[in-house]
């Protein structure tokens, strides 16, 4: 990242450009958060148009990813597939999205139906598109058809221009084009803090697992950083839609851009977040100085750390790859935000990075992060325990447009089914995919970018290859259904969930699949026992789902809400919600858009949205209480040596819990017996949560439940009524 | 470095100071409008709250390099580039960098000595150092 396109080059990719369709529109300030249009583009029509936000539409769906799931609830059918024309792409900011005075204010929420699991996903991402779309005249941008040739469509703030251009000379891979385009369509060299991008990259052209990196220009370090909006094959969307890139441009950012209707109590809440975060930080969670990846040893601690596809929380190696060790790599004291005026600044940068492998071997790179996740995922998931490694992975992985998480699950799911003989190289075309070698798992991603050999197979995701190995290679379904981290398709993000029912219920319920910002709660469930009875959990799995989805709603990263906290937090009544900072949230709300909501209607407004997402997920077959079911890997152990590992444990629970004495019990007996009663200890928690979300024993929202929140649409009533005759 | 060195022991909390600076920066006489701050201490005395040119840790977090340090030392605030978020505020350690209500950017002592001047108990000076 380091070297700039030079200025010829970049000329020369310019002249290949062609207009395809061009749309003047109109400047017009945010209003109180808003700009009240989005803006539509059809990439098989080159239609351009942009549509008002009603009233109803604005109080209903908020904002965010509410407004993109609205959209692409109107733009698709009940039988529409991912790569059918008519599934779109929608990115979002939200009412607070663009503020510059509150940490963690600068998401784009992405939406689309997913190649993974069929249904509507979403996706958080930092970097500057999202915020720039918007201050530029557009509260979301919704993308349907498909190109017949590499795209670009470009939106210029400054002039009132949006334009499709065929663009046919710009890399894919998303580290170079994002450079090419940012250098092309700014200004001079200080306009490039003006333009952001979205890409993806080779790997989203043949695998499942694409992601979507959003650009920011980095003052600093004069390269394009990287964001990624990762789970469940946004990018694959994209690139199917042969999209090679998103281009905004936005020179007016000022600190008012949102025109709040009370900008002091903005700038008041803004500054005593930085000071608390500023002050208190370093001896909490170390964001600014480690970003996520301060989470490795902790989990290691708690028995968290994923380790060899989630068959154990932690490692003797471990150590190796922890945040001390991590941190070697990244550049220090730089106010490495992923939006202006986040002081959490957790986006981390290994910086001056030699890569090894690969079509960019030996050329030096920054690389943004790695975070917890891609630690977890691509590192000890898969028994690799050596930081460059996991550096080199989540270059190549962003790069490419391949998603940390999934890729990181799912080769630690072919390594075990390689331990357990249901691969051979035979089967991999050579591929070693033994724990631990890495170099093997890196040839896997390059050739999930070529589109060539093993790769090919592997990038469909774990679902499809669950099949595809019983089918070709005969091994046993039940087997691979245990050891296969994915729910609904998608693959499970990186907490070892075993030990706390309610992260079960938090990953296998998310309505997106198993990512885990719907809820977090092993602590309070596992360690702090504050969550005891069904009821409590099902309390806890009603309303930090609801919370966590506004963060969504807005614009907001989730991060500064509890990865800081208030010295005095554990004080208060409710720890686990943070009070001060709720109330944070619901001042900056009223104070942007006027309005006067408190901490009840914030949950009210997630709960419009994420029942919208529930029965969408029904409209299109799918959102069974089935879907909801964890593979039994994320509740207990499935093999001999699993339980035997933490046997103590596990004969404790047998004895204190199921009221079973294991005495001279095999351990396959034992196994079974725990087995039965975590599935059952399971069902029982479905029926609680469902219930405290206003949903039927087979989830599904109840015609009282909509009219009560208030999205009792005809259409939407009539998927519900469909599923409950 | 040039910087406005302070005596607190001579402050007589007259506040003169505060006036000067923000007549000149603001064209109000308005204590919240100052680069200095005169505020009392428990027990009696002043505490001057004022940039030392030292510390800038304004310069470092500011995440569109917007603040910048002159020839002769003097920390500096480009308002074409800030977006008023407001992290130099925070960053601060001697809550030097200012904001004030109804305003978008912060602002801070540029030790352009004019309070200096007025100073009745001789407390303020500009002077060109490094900081003992």
């Amino acid at each position: 990242m380091s070297t700039q396109p030079h200025s010829h080059d970049l000329e020369n990719l310019k002249s290949q450009h062609k207009v395809l369709a061009e749309y003047h529109f109109g400047l017009k300030p945010v209003e109180r958060g808003y700009n009240h249009r989005t803006l539509y583009v059809n990439l098989s029509t080159n239609e351009i148009k942009e549509k008002p936000v009603s009233e109803d539409m604005r109080v209903k769906f908020t904002g965010g990813k509410g407004f993109g799931m609205k959209l692409l609830w109107d733009a698709v059918k009940d039988d529409t597939r991912w790569n059918d024309p008519e599934n779109e792409i929608n990115i979002a900011t939200g009412p607070i999205g663009g503020n510059t005075n509150y940490p963690g204010s600068g998401k784009s929420l992405v939406v689309s139906l997913s190649p993974l699991t069929g249904i509507p996903i979403d996706s958080n991402v930092g970097g500057y598109f999202g915020p720039y779309l918007k201050f530029s005249g557009f509260d979301a941008l919704e993308i349907q058809g498909k190109a017949s040739d590499e795209t670009i469509v470009y939106i210029d703030g400054d002039k009132g221009l949006v334009q499709i251009l065929a663009a046919p000379g710009e890399a894919v891979d998303s580290h170079v084009v994002a450079e090419q385009l940012i250098c092309m369509f700014a200004e001079s060299e200080a306009g490039r803090r003006h333009v952001a991008t979205v890409s993806a990259g080779r790997g989203s052209d043949h695998t499942f697992i694409g992601c979507l990196n959003f650009s920011l220009w980095d003052l600093r370090r004069k390269v394009a950083r990287l964001k990624q909006a990762g789970r469940g094959g946004i990018g694959t969307v994209f690139r199917d839609k042969k999209l090679k890139a998103l281009v905004v441009k936005f020179s007016g950012l000022a600190g008012d851009s949102n025109h709040p209707a009370d900008l002091e109590t903005l700038q008041k809440t803004g500054l005593k977040l930085h000071q608390e975060i500023i002050a208190n930080d370093a001896s909490q969670c170390r964001m600014r100085e480690i970003g996520t990846a301060h989470l490795v040893e902790i989990m290691d601690a708690y028995d968290l750390l994923p380790t060899k596809n989630f068959k154990y929380g932690n490692h003797p190696d471990s150590p190796k790859i922890n945040s001390h060790e991590i941190v070697k790599y990244i550049t220090q004291g730089l106010p490495d935000g992923c939006w202006y005026g986040c002081t959490m600044a957790c986006a981390k940068v290994a910086d001056g990075f030699t890569l090894q492998t690969g079509p960019y071997a030996g050329q030096k790179v920054s690389v943004d992060g790695p975070e917890y996740e891609t630690v977890g995922g691509c590192g000890s998931n898969c028994a690799i325990f050596d930081p460059a490694a996991i550096i080199e992975t989540n270059f190549y992985c962003d790069t490419y447009g391949i998603d940390t998480i999934s890729f990181g699950t799912l080769v630690a799911f072919l390594m075990e089914c390689w331990e357990n003989g249901i691969l051979n190289k035979e089967r991999t075309g050579g591929l070693d995919l033994t724990w631990g070698n890495w170099r093997d798992s890196m040839e896997l991603l390059h050739q999930m970018a070529r589109g060539e050999g093993f790769g090919l197979i592997a990038g469909k995701g774990v679902r499809q290859m669950k099949k595809y190995f019983a089918e070709h290679y005969g091994a046993d379904p039940k087997f691979l259904q245990d050891i296969g981290c994915e729910c609904k398709g998608l693959e499970y993000s990186q907490y070892v969930s075993k030990e706390s029912l309610a992260q079960q219920g938090g990953y296998s319920m998310a309505l997106k699949g198993p990512q885990h910002d719907e809820a977090w709660l092993i602590f309070m469930d596992m360690v702090n026992n504050q969550i005891p009875t069904f009821e409590d959990k099902a309390e806890a799995l009603y309303y930090f789902p609801m919370f966590r989805t506004w963060f969504g709603l807005q614009g907001l990263c989730k991060l500064p809400w509890n990865d800081v906290e208030p010295p005095d937090n554990a004080e208060t009544d409710e720890p686990a919600k943070v009070p001060e900072h709720v109330q944070n949230y619901v001042d900056i709300y009223n104070a942007i858009t006027g309005l006067k909501l408190d901490k009840h209607e914030l949950i009210r407004q997630s709960e419009r949205v994420y029942n919208l997402q529930k029965v969408f997920s029904l409209r299109l077959g799918k959102g069974s209480r089935e879907g909801d079911k964890p593979p039994y890997r994320m509740m207990g152990p499935v093999t001999v040596e699993e339980y035997e590992s933490r046997q103590e444990r596990y004969d404790l629970q047998l004895r204190d819990k199921v009221k079973v004495d294991p005495l001279g019990k095999s351990t396959l007996e034992k196994l079974q017996i725990m087995r039965q009663y975590r599935e059952q200890q399971y069902e029982h928690l479905l029926d609680a949560v469902y219930k405290r979300k206003g949903w039927t024993r087979e989830g599904v929202p109840t015609v009282e439940h909509l009219q009560k929140i208030g999205i009792a649409y005809p259409d939407v009533v009539a998927v519900v009524e469909r599923h409950l005759r | 470095m040039k910087y406005l060195k302070t005596y607190e022991d001579r402050c007589i909390g007259c506040e003169r100071c505060m006036s000067v600076c923000s007549l000149a920066f603001f064209k109000e006489d308005n204590p919240a409008k100052s680069a200095i701050q005169v505020v009392p201490k428990d027990g009696g005395g002043f505490k001057l709250v004022v940039c030392n040119q030292s510390y800038r840790n304004c310069v470092s977090e500011c995440p569109t390099q917007a603040i910048s340090i002159s020839k002769q030392g003097v920390v500096l605030i480009n308002k074409k580039l800030c977006v008023s978020c407001y992290s130099c505020v925070a960053a601060c350690p001697i809550h030097a960098m200012m904001r004030h209500e109804g305003g978008l950017y912060p602002f801070k002592c540029v030790a352009c000595g004019a309070c200096a001047k007025e100073c009745p108990a001789d407390a303020l000076e500009i002077v060109q150092e490094e900081h003992a």
